[in-house]
């Protein structure tokens, strides 16, 4: 995998979808790792075969870990310190 | 888990190019889509071996029917059967649509810009469809930068939507590999000074919707920001060579 093989945090609303009832990817995060604050579209998706690893665009930290398997969707928010979200958005 | 997905008919299908396709789906209980959205699309091989591909949504549609355009990517894991495998008559799983961001809402009356690098155009034919079809008054351009006549999706309807009175696009293309015979021009990549030509000017505060591979988008969206475009205005969707995109 090279540094060019990610993309927008918007590939991240199906699978996110699965687990909250608005948009996540329009949602504001903020960075544990170096503050930064933007909506979680502009982080950077790295998918994989089980999922997908969300990271910062400035500092490149792990915001986010989603890992799908047939009958359940495990999400690690640790990297985010918090998520503002906007409740008339729609998943 | 996995209650978002839901089985879709394949209820048309045309090619726009010889490697790509549109198919036309309805989906049970859908009511309409934003224009910029996606779907994840699933297929289950007869093992139970699964691939999910995310596919920019290409209509404007009221209803329970929604388009995709699939470019075919010859190493590909579901694009190949999306462009010549799937029949009129079949079906396919689909999560979506979703996304709220990389999204044009017809209420918004901002002048914007749409930039297109090769099949990068899906997502933002929505919106151009969308802003004809609310009869918007926002300034609508696109700068659809493709590799050859051939490669071009949507040439008469985008031709068409140019001529529409009510919601008129400007549409400009930049061939990078062949150009038409007699293009004022010769074929070549993009550059900062067609594009700073091109687009509208910072002092009319546009929003871009930019969509197309990773080094296209970091490439275009970093001359913008040097060209004194709010970075906030600017909204990249990239698809790589992995998941979203095969």
């Amino acid at each position: 995998m090279t540094d060019q093989d990610y993309l927008d945090g918007n590939a991240a609303a199906g699978l996110l979808s699965e687990v909250f009832a608005v948009d996540i990817t329009s949602a504001v995060g903020r960075c544990a790792s170096c503050g930064d604050e933007a909506v979680v579209a502009v982080a950077r998706v790295y998918p994989n075969d089980h999922g997908l690893v969300v990271r910062c665009s400035v500092c490149g930290d792990v915001l986010l870990v989603a890992v799908e398997e047939r009958e359940r969707v495990c999400i690690d928010l640790r990297g985010l310190s918090w998520l503002e979200v906007r409740p008339g958005a729609t998943a | 888990m996995s209650t978002a997905w839901r089985v879709a008919d394949v209820v048309a299908a045309r090619f726009e190019t010889p490697t790509a396709r549109t198919l036309r789906l309805r989906i049970p209980g859908l009511s309409g889509h934003l224009a910029g959205q996606h779907v994840d699309v699933r297929l289950t091989a007869p093992d139970g071996y699964q691939a999910v591909r995310s596919y920019s949504i290409a209509s404007a549609l009221p209803g329970d029917e929604l388009e995709l355009t699939v470019e075919e990517l010859a190493d590909g894991e579901v694009s190949p059967y999306l462009v010549r495998g799937v029949m009129v008559g079949d079906q396919v799983e689909v999560r979506g649509p979703v996304g709220g961001w990389f999204v044009w809402r017809p209420g918004d009356l901002t002048p914007v810009q749409l930039i297109a690098g090769g099949s990068g155009v899906v997502p933002l034919m929505s919106m151009a469809r969308a802003h004809s079809a609310a009869a918007s008054p926002a300034p609508f351009r696109l700068l659809y930068s493709v590799r050859s006549p051939e490669s071009v999706y949507y040439r008469d309807e985008l031709a068409a939507l140019a001529r529409d009175a009510a919601a008129p696009l400007s549409v400009e293309y930049v061939y990078t590999r062949t150009a038409p015979a007699g293009w004022p021009v010769p074929a070549g990549r993009l550059t900062a000074a067609v594009l700073a030509s091109a687009a509208l000017p910072a002092s009319a505060s546009p929003t871009f919707f930019l969509c197309g591979a990773t080094a296209f988008v970091e490439t275009v969206s970093g001359w913008l920001v040097d060209a004194g475009h709010d970075p906030s205005r600017i909204k990249t969707e990239r698809y790589g060579g992995i998941g979203g995109a095969s």
